[in-house]
């Protein structure tokens, strides 16, 4: 049956559920990515958690009115606009008082949070039964979801994707280099709130499939197992938008397996699944990966400043150090020195007096940059610079280097 | 109202409340100063994976388990997250983000999967807590006070929220010092010895503590504004340390109490029926609070350069 | 041609660990990722002297003093204090940070500051008595900062907040006092007040090692100095080591040659 709704071919409604869920994952791993890059990836609690009360009230508005309450479009109307209200308290507060940035955003998220719980309660006093749909905004739920939410939910999804492609290359600009952006005359303010409005928006739709408290994590957790695979902004916007979509996709298809399961910690559960595979295996940021090169990076700066050391006769305090000699074959148990040992020693001497040089004289400069410590200095410089340099340190000429 | 109602059906939820809230506020002190409130975000979210490994385990729901579990999902998070961000050089309200949200999915999960139903403990509860149904049916009025056995049937939750207070505060009483000096100056205090990174993991499990007993009565995500509404409230109003936590304290009480009474009765005053959440109510009283602060307390400007 | 090199390499003083040095480093490498920032330094400082620490931006200044002092974990070298591991003789340093490093908007005033510098001697529970008061007032006067004791600290200016850096130094009564660019961005009569502070403190047979960043000043207020641009570039007597040739060496050529003539420089 899993595999069933893996490939749509359960139903209608669970098809289009499914459809709109990996929307949703596309665009909020998208937006997220820049929330992420622009460093505000936990307004988005703040933003999700501040829906709640305009849920409540839009749906007391709507029965007020007459109607259902239950309608999906009002309901999420009312979140957008209590959710943007929120946002406008963590601004406010963060600019008028000395409380920063992160209390401001606890406190909007918790205050509103517990109003909106107020309401819920409320709600429930008006009429058994009445509250049970809305409850499902807390942790999502797609299990017999309506095909006109479902048709909703598949619709925002796609508008908002849209809205991400046309502005991309912008945000791109802005969350890469915003000195750059701004010089390029993209007004830094205004694309900062388009991608708050997206969030929003992204927070807004998702909330019947993932819920309010768990959607952050399609906008936090696509970007960070991105982040493990590239160093390029507009590398790690796509990898981000497939992640949450495939996060999304199987995890709304497992859902429809275990209609009892809320859905968001399912999907939540998927997309944690894809990070800690990055975590892991990635090739240049992956834990494995980077534990070797670390390795080899301590084995290399022990090496050279012991072969600093033999090569002026000084004492090597560390028994490391000693024992990466011996097994390199250029020095005794004891610290002596033997024939390679010191050939290489008195290289590497020599290069610390021709990186000196390099150092102290600015028509090297862009050479000198490169000095990192370690490196062989004919990787930088040509053998005519480094003869050039050779004649002023002076010493054994024509040494084969 | 008499003592024959007051006793056995508010007494001890509004006095879990006000603890709970105090032994929250107390922590949260140190959290908004040292720009760390969002780390009371990550713990109240995984104490409830914490609390139900701990039923899962033991089979019970007391205040021993509870503690640890919620304690270990402390130190769990914060070494899931500095591991994150260290290997992907993350930036950390992401790296708290996803560390939370994920074992807050697998607490619900595993609370679905498993059979609480004997206990008091599902998500409803996980969310919105429960301070409403603390009650105390063995008393009959003021003088169940003095009764032993009328003692004898307290709620449990009581007990805790009185543990994890005594906990909290022997170790802001112990600690004071140096927690001051690693957050006022952290490189001064590592030169004298302290060690800082330890000291702020402690912090946070003893905010995990904190976070188990009102996870009892509010709930896992309200736990945030006890953390971080009196304390923000309070460091608007002064500006010597000791004042502020005085402050915090009021503040904390003044919530819960207000928050209890107007969910209770605020609705009897308005001609309904039914009581609403308490939890939320004290959420939003505390945040009415720090709106109040926001506008009139007398420090409420900052002194030099904006907060970035 | 491997005894060519061998004879050619020179004697180098052997590098043995005086133990009566207030700061002995060696081999210091410290890296953030993969670069390194300090790379194999060595320093010796000198009791009762005054010692500069100059080189250009990022070239490892702070963080020699920070990996000294165990503050940022280095990927290799020791740094002994008084002959002695860094655990045994915390109690003789006293380390002033650079002013940005600290939260400025913390709820605390001026006289709490300086009573911080007391926590070796009061530990976790000791109260606090009159007579720590007024040793904390005593190094607030020292620094011409009585009168600010009860003020809020974000409410000082930046040469004031420095005073009271030195006054909690002081009250930490070290031998050995660390200070990271103490000069930076203060008006001139703290400039005035800090150094005068500082030379008392050696007349009194304390040692003082200071990141400093105007060369301008290092020959009127230092003895000695240590050139450092990632590697240690000079060390030594401010006669023998503050010369223009160290200078461009450390400086990698950057100082425009008049700047270098207005530095009342040591010949050679």
């Amino acid at each position: 049956m899993f595999w069933n709704a893996l490939t749509l071919q359960l139903g209608y409604n669970a098809t289009l559920v499914t459809i709109g869920a990996t929307l949703l994952g596309i665009a909020a791993g998208v937006t997220g990515t820049f929330l992420y890059l622009r460093k505000r990836a936990l307004v988005s609690d703040a933003i999700s958690h501040a829906t709640l009360p305009g849920v409540g009230i839009a749906f007391m508005l709507m029965v007020l009115l007459g109607g259902d309450g239950r309608a999906l479009p009002g309901l999420l109307l009312g979140a957008a606009v209590s959710s943007w209200i929120g946002l406008l308290c963590v601004s406010w507060l963060t600019r008028l008082t000395r409380l920063s940035e992160d209390a401001a955003i606890g406190a909007v998220l918790s205050v509103f949070f517990g109003f909106g719980i107020v309401l819920l309660t409320v709600i429930q006093a008006m009429g058994a039964g009445r509250a049970a749909g809305l409850e499902s905004f807390l942790l999502g739920a797609t299990a017999g979801m309506l095909f006109n939410d479902a048709l909703v939910i598949a619709v925002g999804g796609a508008l908002t994707l849209v809205a991400v492609l046309i502005l991309r290359r912008p945000m791109t600009l802005l969350a890469f280099d915003p000195e750059y952006a701004a010089a390029r005359g993209i007004n830094v303010g205004r694309m900062d709130l388009a991608i708050m409005a997206l969030a929003l928006a992204v927070t807004v739709i998702g909330l019947k499939i993932v819920g309010l408290i768990l959607i952050v994590a399609m906008l936090i957790i696509p970007p960070v197992t991105a982040r493990f695979w590239t160093e390029r902004t507009d590398h790690m916007v796509l990898i981000s938008g497939l992640c949450g979509g495939l996060a999304a996709w199987i995890g709304a298809a497992l859902s429809a397996v275990a209609p009892a399961m809320p859905t968001g910690p399912i999907i939540v559960l998927v997309s944690f699944g894809l990070f800690v595979t990055s975590l892991l295996l990635a090739p240049n940021r992956g834990v494995l990966a980077v534990y070797l090169r670390h390795m080899r990076f301590q084995r290399r700066v022990h090496l050279r400043q012991g072969l600093l050391a033999l090569a002026q006769g000084q004492p090597i305090y560390e028994a490391y150090t000693v024992r990466l000699l011996k097994c390199a074959g250029l020095a005794h148990a004891d610290g002596v020195p033997t024939e390679a040992g010191r050939a290489r020693a008195a290289k590497a001497l020599r290069d610390e007096k021709r990186w000196e040089l390099v150092r102290a004289d600015q028509a090297f400069e862009s050479a000198a940059a490169l000095y990192d410590g370690l490196r062989d200095i004919e990787t930088v410089l040509t053998g005519d610079q480094i003869a050039e340099i050779d004649q002023r340190i002076g010493g054994p000429q024509g040494v084969a280097s | 109202m008499s003592g024959e109602e007051f006793v056995p059906l508010s007494l001890t939820p509004m006095l879990i409340g006000v603890l709970a809230a105090v032994a929250c506020a107390l922590p949260g002190n140190f959290l908004v100063l040292r720009k760390q409130a969002l780390i009371g975000d990550a713990i109240s979210h995984v104490v409830l994976p914490g609390i139900v490994v701990a039923f899962l385990i033991t089979g019970v729901v007391a205040a021993a388990p509870m503690m640890l579990g919620a304690a270990g999902a402390a130190l769990v998070s914060v070494l899931m997250i500095e591991a994150i961000r260290r290997l992907g050089n993350i930036e950390p309200g992401a790296a708290m983000g996803l560390t939370f949200t994920t074992l807050f999915a697998a607490g619900v999960l595993l609370l679905e999967q498993s059979d609480t139903s004997s206990v008091h403990l599902d998500v409803e509860h996980a969310l919105y807590g429960n301070l409403e149904s603390l009650i105390w049916l063995d008393a009959t009025g003021w003088e169940s006070l003095l009764d032993p056995v009328a003692l004898a049937g307290l709620p449990p939750e009581l007990g805790r929220v009185v543990i994890a207070l005594l906990g909290v505060c022997a170790f802001l009483w112990l600690f004071l010092r140096p927690l001051v000096l690693s957050t006022f100056d952290e490189s001064f205090a590592q030169a004298m010895g302290i060690a800082t990174n330890r000291l702020g993991v402690a912090l946070v499990m003893v905010a995990a503590l904190a976070a188990v007993a009102a996870f009892d009565a509010v709930g896992s995500i309200i736990v945030i504004a006890m953390f971080i509404c009196p304390p923000a409230a309070a460091r608007l109003m002064t500006n010597r340390l000791e004042h502020q936590v005085a402050w915090s304290v009021v503040f904390a009480v003044l919530s819960a109490v207000l928050g209890y009474v107007f969910a209770g009765y605020g609705p009897l005053w308005l001609g309904f029926d039914n009581a609403v959440s308490a939890a939320g109510m004290i959420a939003t009283v505390s945040g009415i609070i720090l709106s109040i602060a926001a506008c009139f307390a007398p420090h409420r400007h900052r002194s030099g350069a904006p907060a970035v | 041609m491997s005894l060519e090199l061998a004879a050619n390499m020179g004697a180098a003083p052997k590098a043995e660990i005086p133990s009566d040095s207030p700061l002995a480093i060696r081999g210091m490498t410290v890296s953030y990722g993969q670069k390194p920032v300090v790379f194999s330094v060595d320093m010796t400082v000198a009791e009762g002297s005054m010692t500069a620490i100059i080189g250009p931006n990022g070239a490892g200044k702070s963080t020699l003093l920070k990996a000294a002092l165990g503050i940022v974990q280095p990927l290799a070298g020791q740094a002994l204090v008084y002959g002695k591991p860094l655990k045994s003789a915390r109690h003789r340093i006293a380390y002033v940070p650079q002013r940005a490093s600290v939260d400025w908007d913390f709820p605390t005033r001026v006289i709490d500051v300086v009573l911080m510098g007391l926590y070796r001697e009061l530990g976790l529970l000791r109260r606090i008595r009159p007579h720590h008061i007024e040793k904390a007032r005593a190094c607030l006067e020292r620094v011409g900062m009585t009168d600010f004791a009860d003020r809020q600290i974000g409410q000082l200016s930046g040469g004031q907040q420095q005073r009271v850096f030195l006054a909690r130094a002081l009250a930490q009564e070290a031998d050995l006092y660390l200070l990271d660019e103490p000069f930076a961005g203060v008006d001139a009569a703290t400039e005035k007040a800090i150094i005068d502070v500082l030379k008392s403190l050696r007349s009194e047979g304390k040692t003082v090692v200071a990141v400093h960043h105007d060369l301008t000043s290092v020959r009127s207020y230092f003895d000695r100095v240590f050139l450092i641009n990632t590697r240690k570039m000079a060390e030594g007597t401010v006669d023998e080591a503050f010369t223009s040739e160290n200078l461009n060496q450390t400086y990698g050529g950057r100082l425009a040659t008049g700047q270098i003539d207005q530095l009342e420089l040591a010949a050679g």
